[in-house]
């Protein structure tokens, strides 16, 4: 071609689509995801969906959005702002105008720049642009809709069907922009739609019209060249955060030689944990879905008295009906994991978007002295590790844990060099062994662990419960008794530490600012702080996924910095709980609860404002 | 089995001692289920008795199986985790009226509407006791207790009603001072694959003493009750001599000989009938117009939870490529990079 492309190349690049909730951004999303993925870049990737399933057509509250940012090097979130927009109609303009890079590309569907649409979007004039103050950005009008039907003019093909192939041609115009190949793309929608011939030849259809649209294109289009990043050796594969949570559980129940049980009840955004593992019927896995969250705790208890590795997953309020079960399962000393996908609370709150606000539910929400281990993931693919941890501890200690992970880790999808068996630590459940001295609550004189036998082993009948009971097991209402019980159960959780990694920092062991943090942050702290590392800032990252009990350096770790900030998406829980802990710091914190992630801009200005106060 | 499994009620009495009070109808109840138990064929260690909150509730701390004493309203949930985890056990839930039929309610419904075989006691005493005396979910409208000191002002649940509202297949009833009665029902309850609820007319000698004398009283028992069984006519009195007819779609007590009512007019007891029409009416009805149905009413064979669940799972192993984690964590849309 005689016509200059403009080529631009970066180390990492955000893109966002978007469109109403059903023109199926999500898996036009997905699809160039892994795509980029198979390339060889490093990708994180972060679906913004609203809670209503089809929201009006057309209106901003219907709009439905993926970002990802792939790069040429490590990349741990999806990008505070997107390079590139591609949006189906007004609204979509209009919700994502605050999350674009300024002088970034927007390519619109321009048939869908309609008064009706201006209408519905709540514009008051007929230039969005202008309106939105969108001026210095390259704007790339395309008549999706209509090319999309002048593609599929030779098929008989119902109107609803084309326009519903729409995110095909805006999914092939990007891979050309981003220079992709279609292959893998077309293997997808060929097993996809294999048994529906037209189907599947109008989706091919409209992917190539798109991508050769882009190619004929060129002069106006700006092409983007993201090398690919060193990666470290392995099989990998692209993992969101509720699969690998399943799958961490899974591998926990083969390592540990015991069946999985699952008994939940759907809740956004942790439902995909319990249809992960419904999958799973050939690896043995009994799910259980629940007549509602308390049953969907109960029925794991009840498989766990029996001798299964037992899992119960949510979200904030199911948590908070969880929690008089979850006080059963501290007394009877069961082996428990519960997951939490938090989601903006309180009551119902924001259930598709991302929070941290469930920390002291998880640590305190229970009646009576009921101490849990508290785990929290930090990256979608490391909920397998937190989860497998999780189930580590929960089975060699006696003690239910809840892992901790949110809507952020949950949806969001990154590349995972996936482990092998072999690789993971043993588990060794504390199954009683020997009849003859057997009691339910004999206990290991270091760990205070109590040992697990189950109906259906000879010679190990006993009876547990709710009621307070002394070292033998037999019920007592003895105020001494009850005192060192509640002390026992304490020190139980407290004791887990001994299996937990030491606290590490990022930067130096000692200077001017600790940047603390917990949890589904981890991508975006890491990210502002390694930014700063690189100008000469004396900043340092203490990342917690060990909440209760804390690591056993956090002390030691602490006491080498000036200043102290923990950062949480919510309004101040950790620093509550390390102010409660560890008094003898001085803590500032920074939050945010707007149901969305951290940006990487607004914590490096936080940083250096407090370095230099 | 049977054979080499002599067991006697003794080996199933637990040494914690039974701290029921005096008199109460509990204490006969444990002994009709030991009994049960004993007679059952089933290892000792197969056994898991579960229970909620309430007086009743305490019992399989008095029983020497394995035993889980829970919370309030959750036994059923519970239950049906040990059952699913292990289909082999022989899982017992203790509850009571309210335990079951207010706090519990959801959990109860969904139990029997999967149809989990689980053998679930309930204890109907109608009054909560150990809360000491207010209404509970069965209390007839009007009567005083200390939350309805004018009388309550709403109408109770029909345990059997429920069972069948919620698809139950199977509903029994007995008395807790008829103690060989109640130890055959639970055995035909244990017996039966699915939920088997029965419900037990319970004395709770404190806080509402006599509620079920008018039709309990071993005096006038025959009278009042009509013990049902299945293939046999529905036949009751002191003399035999009293049986139910069904007229214009209604149940109706016929004395044999009068009218022109020979015996083969009166109705057979069919348990295992899919149609609940008549169970319901049978589960109905009330003296003085009928005398109380008790035994099995209902005991329909039909799909089992757990068996469903672990055929699945039987299918899925045998027909999935993927029989490992580390086949799972390879399968897919995977890459190497190298």
């Amino acid at each position: 071609m005689s016509i200059e492309t403009k080529v631009i190349e970066l180390e990492e690049v955000s893109i966002r689509f978007s469109g109403d909730s059903g023109d199926g951004m999500q898996l036009t999303g997905t699809l160039f995801s892994d795509t980029t993925s198979l390339l060889g870049n490093d990708i994180s990737t972060f679906p913004d969906y609203p809670s209503e399933i089809r929201a009006p057509q057309g209106t901003v509250a219907g709009v439905s959005g993926f970002q990802i940012q792939f790069g040429n090097k490590k990349v741990s979130t999806p990008g505070d702002l997107a390079h590139v927009l591609v949006a189906m109609n007004p609204a979509a303009v209009k919700a994502n105008a605050k999350f674009m890079m300024p002088g970034g590309t927007i390519f619109y569907d321009s048939d869908s720049f309609t008064q009706k649409n201006f209408e519905k979007a709540k514009f008051k004039t007929d230039d969005p642009f202008t309106e939105l103050n969108l001026l210095d950005y390259n704007k790339v009008p395309v008549p999706i809709t209509q090319l999309t039907r002048e593609a599929l003019i030779d098929l008989e093909i119902d109107n609803k069907s084309i326009l519903r192939s729409k995110n095909m041609f805006a999914l092939g115009l990007i891979c050309w922009v981003f220079s992709r190949p279609l292959d893998y793309i077309e293997t997808y929608i060929t097993k996809k739609f294999g048994k529906k011939p037209l189907v599947l030849e109008s989706n091919l259809k409209v992917l190539h019209a798109g991508y050769n649209y882009a190619w004929n294109l060129q002069h106006m289009t700006p092409r983007y060249v993201v090398h690919p990043a060193p990666i470290e050796k392995g099989l990998y594969r692209n993992i969101n955060g509720n699969q690998a949570t399943a799958w961490g559980l899974l591998a926990a129940s083969e390592k540990a030689g015991l069946e999985l049980f699952i008994g939940s009840y759907p809740i956004t955004p942790a439902t995909e944990v319990l249809q992960a593992l419904a999958e799973r019927k050939d690896l043995g896995v009994k799910s259980f879905q629940a007549e509602d969250e308390i049953a969907g705790i109960c029925t794991s208890i009840g498989a766990a008295f029996a001798g299964d590795l037992a899992v119960t997953s949510t979200s904030g309020p199911g948590f908070a009906l969880k929690s008089e079960a979850l006080g059963l399962s501290v007394i009877a000393e069961l082996p428990l994991v519960v997951v939490n996908v938090q989601r903006g609370g309180p009551s119902t709150g924001l259930p598709t978007k991302t929070e941290q606000s469930d920390l002291l539910q998880t640590l305190y929400g229970r009646n009576g002295e009921s101490p849990v281990v508290v785990v929290a993931a930090s990256t979608p693919s490391d909920c397998f590790h937190y989860a497998y941890m999780s189930a580590k501890i929960a089975l060699e200690r006696m003690v239910p844990v809840v892992l901790l992970t949110d809507g952020f880790l949950g949806n969001g999808t990154e590349p995972w060099k996936v482990p092998t068996m072999a690789e993971l630590p043993a588990i060794t459940p504390r199954i009683a062994r020997d009849a003859a001295t057997f009691k339910p609550y004999q206990r290991h004189p270091k760990t205070l662990a109590r040992e697990w036998a189950f109906p259906g082993m000879d010679g190990f009948q006993h009876r547990i419960g709710g009621l307070e009971k002394d070292e033998a097991g037999n019920v007592s209402h003895d105020p001494a008794n009850h005192q060192l019980m509640c002390e026992i159960r304490r020190d139980k959780v407290e004791a887990v530490a001994d299996m937990l990694p030491q606290l590490e920092v990022v930067g130096e062991a000692a200077g001017d600012l600790l940047v603390v943090g917990w949890g589904g942050t981890l991508g975006h702290l890491d990210t502002a702080v390694r930014e700063l590392l690189a100008k000469g800032t004396k900043i340092s990252l203490a990342h917690f996924n060990y909440i209760k009990p804390l690591p056993s350096n956090t002390a030691e770790v602490f006491a080498n910095y000036k200043k102290i900030v923990v950062c949480e998406l919510n309004l101040g829980q950790f620093v509550g709980y390390l102010r409660d802990k560890l008094p003898q710091f001085k803590y500032t914190q920074f939050n945010k609860v707007q149901g969305l992630p951290f940006t990487i801009h607004e914590l490096s200005a936080q940083f250096l404002k407090l370095i230099e106060e | 089995m049977q054979d080499t499994l002599n067991y006697t009620l003794k080996d199933f009495k637990s040494e914690s001692e039974v701290r029921w009070c005096p008199g109460c109808g509990d204490h006969a109840v444990l002994n009709a289920v030991q009994k049960a138990m004993a007679n059952l064929g089933i290892r000792h260690e197969d056994f898991a008795v579960i229970s909620g909150i309430g007086c009743s509730s305490r019992f399989p701390y008095y029983v020497s199986t394995f035993g889980f004493h829970t919370i309030h309203g959750r036994a059923a949930a519970i239950a049906s985790g040990v059952k699913c985890a292990n289909p082999k056990l022989t899982v017992w839930e203790i509850t009571g009226d309210g335990d079951a039929l207010a706090i519990g309610g959801n959990h109860f419904i969904h139990a029997i509407r999967r149809n989990i075989d689980l053998n679930i006691i309930l204890f109907n005493n109608k009054i909560y006791g150990l809360t000491k005396g207010q209404y509970s979910p069965t209390t007839d409208r009007g009567f005083v207790t200390k939350t309805s000191p004018m009388g309550t002002i709403e109408d109770p649940f029909v345990p059997g009603q429920l069972v069948l509202g919620a698809g139950g297949t199977f509903f029994a009833r007995c008395v807790d001072n008829n103690l060989k009665h109640s130890q055959e029902i639970f055995e035909e309850a244990a017996k039966f694959k699915g939920t088997s609820v029965v419900e037990v007319l319970q004395n709770c000698v404190i806080f509402n003493d006599g509620i079920h004398e008018t039709i309990s009283d071993p005096k006038s028992r025959e009278e009042r009750q009509i013990f049902l069984k299945h293939g046999e006519p529905m036949i009751f009195g002191n003399n035999r001599d009293k049986g139910i007819v069904l007229e214009k779609g209604k149940l109706r007590v016929v004395r044999i000989g009068e009218n022109g009512i020979a015996p083969e007019d009166v109705l057979v007891h069919d348990a295992m009938d899919q149609d609940g029409f008549l169970h319901q009416s049978l589960i109905n009805m009330k003296y003085p117009d009928f005398p109380v149905a008790m035994g099995v009413i209902r005991a329909f064979p039909s799909k089992v939870y757990n068996e469903a669940m672990e055929a699945q799972i039987v299918e899925a192993k045998s027909k999935s490529k993927i029989g490992s984690v580390d086949q799972l964590l390879s399968s897919g849309n995977t890459w190497r990079v190298e």
